[in-house]
């Protein structure tokens, strides 16, 4: 079971009206339906259930990591550290936690989705570490064949187990599981577990003793190329084909013929296709039979030689009747050192952009991609990443991941994260926080702007009028400003008292963000010196709002009125200083009489006459 | 310093506290808790770093924290107090307060008491930003602007300490002596919001503040209205700041720019050279681990006049540049942090 990314779900959808037909659109994280007049064939609905798993979370989170990592390492690092990189982590992501979902799964249908989810984790990191092998790795014959061991071994750890039981067992040379677990490890080339298992039942049998011996010299002579070392390649092949030759001897001399199973292993270290063949259920996979064949028949196997042997495998181990698996196309391809066609298969296959975006931004990075530009204008990785990312950003709580790909798509993440960034829903203060740091670092005023007025509306209609009014600071929003220093003024004329003095107090620089914003502060400056007793400045103060004209016309009579006190003071406040002009004293005094007069109309007018 | 690794736990975590060691048995401290964000389910979880823990699972290396239970959370965890050993009390961005114990031979977390809209607004609700604790009291801010005091096992509130008309949500500490509540609502010499509070534990005059660019500033709120000492510290809002318990030479602030960092003075006088006046210390700063891709300058050199008095050495303490490190507490020579990244990352030998 791999890669059966059909995991569907019913769901019912409102009645379509007659003669018209249903259509449907994907989105990043769901699907589109509605009514339509067009016919089209009818597909089945998926949701896509995978970014919300708790495993593929932390998979997410690390693999964000580790992509900004890679995007600050400098060019000239060897690419061997960009994999070294991705290597770390998806073995210990998967294992350690997948032992914690085991311990609490509860219903049959959560082990399937768990099962399912499982083996499709399995694969990608199969397809991956493949991947590293082939293209980053680039091993040249010789070496290619080690990885490619290394490779099955890493994902066939069931030997083990098996083994283990085995040896723990009472009587292992007895043990029913005995040969098979020789039998494997042979299949993967690791011959000296071999050898100490054969140790065991040759102590059983002193009889054929000298059989037993026979068979480790043979096992013990096998050649590994050593890429390290200081024999060449055409010198191992030598090598190699000197032991081959001796083991077809020994198997044409009948040594083993009275031991099936040694003779068994005999005819595998010959890479003997139908013996091969009759253990189906030991390899497991066609994969793991293309290795053992290659290490048994070619292990100077060249990379451009690989896939004429992969093709003839699959073919040979698959029955007639079985059809490829999406996994066994992609693992093809890969074998074919087709990168784009990996690609392309893996984006089909999964339902999750994660995998293919992260893959090709490596290979992008190791200059494996040659990237051919698509028709509208950014490349397949920035393609593929924004793919990614838009899907991480319908997520409630993964789309601050997503900001960090956008920022790495030079062409379009800008654009995007514009769109997206201001559809993030923002409950609290301190989200509303995050968010405008990120849009603040990036130069996105409009989203500044936008964002800061939600805010501020909803404060308002809290009638937290302080802290409207600091996000309209924030945003450095004249207009909305003005709005709320009126509000603050009604506020003032209803109430006679401000509210939130502390902020109007410490405004600062930003009095001056807006005309009525600059006289709030001021009047309540005013009001200060006023509290405070200096008279004087106050009446200046006062003055000086009167003619500057910044007041709102709503507020000219309690200014006037708050002129009252001051003209009944028996000091004459309002004398100029020396450095005035005495024309400017004059209109001034002028017009403080004419306040004054009308000030104390008014009040007559609106006395009540009792 | 033992390299820090990652714990990446699936949810966004805002706040992490250590559950409080009793002085008698000098043990080292085992027990953290922490809540999420962010989430359509939020959860607090407790977590334990002991090794007398019997684990089934496999892990990459000793110490890293296992999660012993946790409880499903109505809206973002805003703030996270221990009460007492059993009992947490969180501030919820529903607007509600409650209380949650720890039964520790069932290893189940319950909620104990819950007052549902201690915050409010009159058509919304009103989140509750801030809470701090000292048994059996509980006194709680929100963005309403009320200071609300709650009795554990009382059912209603006992008083509400004035509307404040705040613009912006503080912080609150709680001074045990004189039963009051302090209130830093101090602004800095450029008017910045402010988003944490400590104080000093021994001298408790002496208060630092973070705020939203970033600058750490020390006061002394005996004398005026203007810090004693500023420093830039982070490049983002400061979400939290705090002085070692028991080492108070020692600092640690967390940012939003996804560093954590480690302030250490050494003087030679008596007085830590934050009350020296801040223009005479000079700065220097080393990095413990190079982050991937290079150095990076740290902080610029405080104004320095004279020769200095004293030093400050600080230090990042996380490896790499992360998402925004949400909320740390360190106690001992035990520090632990929570990031946006969804990771915990836990310290268990800090240079104190």
């Amino acid at each position: 079971v791999f890669l059966s990314s059909s995991f569907f779900k019913l769901q019912n959808i409102p009645a379509i009206s007659d003669g018209k037909h249903m259509g449907f659109a994907w989105g990043p994280g769901d699907i589109l339906v509605y009514e339509t007049r067009y016919k089209a064939p009818c597909i089945l609905s998926q949701k896509d259930e995978d970014i919300y798993s708790p495993i593929l979370r932390k998979l997410f989170n690390e693999s964000h990591h580790i992509f900004v990592g890679l995007q600050t390492i400098r060019e000239d690092l060897p690419s061997k550290i960009n994999a070294q990189l991705v290597r770390k982590n998806p073995h210990s992501v998967f294992y350690s936690d997948i032992h914690f979902i085991t311990l609490f799964s509860c219903t049959i249908l959560t082990l399937i989705c768990f099962l399912l989810k499982v083996s499709i984790l399995l694969a990608i990191e199969l397809i991956w570490n493949l991947c590293e092998v082939l293209f980053i790795d680039a091993a040249p014959a010789g070496s290619l064949l080690l990885h490619l061991l290394d490779w099955v071994r890493l994902h066939k750890a069931d030997v083990d187990e098996r083994a283990s039981e085995v040896l723990q067992s009472e009587s292992p040379a007895e043990h029913r599981d005995y040969w098979n677990v020789v039998v494997s490890y042979v299949l993967q080339g690791r011959l000296e577990e071999v050898r100490q298992m054969l140790v065991k039942q040759a102590n059983l049998q002193p009889a054929a003793r000298s059989m037993y011996k026979q068979m480790d010299t043979l096992l013990s002579k096998m050649p590994f190329y050593n890429p390290g070392g200081t024999q060449t390649l055409t010198e191992f092949d030598v090598k190699w084909r000197h032991w081959h030759e001796e083991v077809d001897r020994c198997l044409q001399d009948n040594s083993f013929a009275s031991n099936r199973h040694l003779e068994l292993i005999c005819k595998i270290l010959l890479g003997d296709e139908d013996t091969l063949l009759d253990h189906k259920e030991l390899l497991g996979t066609w994969y793991h039979f293309l290795v053992t064949r290659l290490l048994f028949c070619h292990p100077t196997v060249k990379p451009t030689e690989l896939h004429y042997y992969a093709q003839s495998c699959m073919t040979m181990f698959l029955d007639s009747r079985s059809v490829p698996e999406p996994l066994d196309n992609i693992l093809l391809a890969a074998f074919e050192f087709d990168i784009h066609q990996v690609i392309k298969e893996c984006s089909i296959a999964l339902n999750n952009w994660w995998f293919v975006a992260h893959l090709t931004d490596l290979l992008d990075h190791c200059k494996l991609l040659q990237s051919h530009n698509l028709h509208f204008g950014s490349n397949l990785r920035e393609f593929l990443l924004l793919e990614y990312a838009s899907g991480l950003f319908t997520h409630h709580s993964l789309w601050q991941l997503a900001v960090d790909y956008f920022d790495h798509c030079p062409e379009f993440g800008r654009v995007y994260l514009e769109l997206q960034i201001e559809r993030v829903p923002l409950e609290t203060e301190r989200k509303a926080l995050k968010v405008l740091r990120i849009c603040e670092q990036r130069q996105m005023s409009e989203q500044v702007r936008s964002i800061c007025k939600i805010m501020a509306m909803r404060a308002l209609r809290n009638n937290r009028l302080g802290s409207a009014l600091s996000w309209s600071i924030r945003a450095k929003d004249a207009a909305f400003a003005t709005l709320i220093s009126e509000r603050f003024l009604q506020d003032y004329c209803a109430k006679g008292t401000f509210s939130d003095l502390d902020l109007i107090d410490n405004l600062g620089p930003a009095m001056l963000l807006s005309d009525r914003l600059t006289f709030l502060g001021k009047y309540r400056e005013f009001h200060k010196l006023y509290g405070e007793k200096r008279f004087r400045e106050a009446a200046k103060l006062l003055l000086s709002l009167m003619t500057a004209k910044i007041a709102p016309q709503s507020f000219w009579m309690t200014l006037l009125t708050d002129a009252l006190p001051l003209l009944e003071q028996k000091e004459v406040m309002f004398l100029s200083l020396q450095e005035e002009d005495v024309e400017v004293t004059k209109v001034e005094l002028l017009r403080l009489a004419l306040a004054r007069n009308l000030a104390q109309a008014i009040v007559k007018e609106g006395t009540v006459e009792t | 310093m033992e390299s820090i690794n990652a714990k990446y736990v699936s949810q966004k975590i805002s706040k992490t506290k250590w559950r409080p060691v009793s002085h008698s048995d000098l043990q080292l401290p085992e027990i953290f808790a922490t809540g999420s964000w962010d989430n359509e389910d939020n959860r607090i979880s407790i977590w334990s770093i002991g090794s007398n823990l019997s684990t089934s699972m496999e892990d990459g290396f000793e110490g890293d924290p296992q999660l012993i239970c946790e409880h499903k959370h109505d809206g973002d965890v805003l703030d996270l107090q221990f009460l007492d050993q059993d009992r947490i009390v969180t501030a919820s961005s529903t607007g509600a307060v409650t209380i949650f114990r720890h039964h520790q031979n069932s290893q189940t977390i319950s909620v104990s008491q819950l007052w549902a809209r201690a915050h409010r607004y009159p058509c919304d609700n009103a989140p509750c930003t801030g809470v701090v604790c000292s048994s059996p009291e509980i006194v709680t801010v929100g963005e309403d602007g009320r200071i609300v005091v709650f009795r554990a096992d009382q059912e209603g509130v006992v008083r509400v300490i004035g509307e404040l008309k705040k613009s912006l949500m503080d912080c609150l500490t709680f001074d045990r002596e004189s039963q009051t509540v302090g209130l830093q609502t101090a602004k800095s010499g450029d008017r910045v919001p402010l988003h944490c509070v400590d104080r000093h534990p021994n001298q408790q005059h002496i208060v630092a503040t973070g705020g939203q660019d970033g600058m750490l500033c020390v006061w002394d709120v005996r004398q005026g209205n203007t810090p004693f000492s500023l420093m830039e510290a982070h490049t983002a809002e400061m979400w939290e700041v705090h002085f070692h318990p028991t080492n108070p030479d020692h600092l640690f602030t967390c940012s939003e720019d996804g560093s954590l960092l480690h302030w250490e003075t050494s003087s030679h006088s008596d007085m830590p050279s934050f009350l020296q006046g801040g223009r005479n210390s000079s700065m220097v700063s080393r990095s413990a681990m190079a982050p991937a891709g290079g150095k990076q300058p740290l902080i610029s050199a405080w104004l320095s006049g004279d020769s200095s008095k004293g030093r400050l050495e600080t230090t990042h303490m996380l490896p790499s540049q992360t998402l925004s490190v949400n909320s740390l507490d360190v106690l001992g020579p035990c520090l632990v942090c929570g990031t946006d990244g969804e990771a915990i990352f836990v310290n268990r030998q800090v240079p104190v």
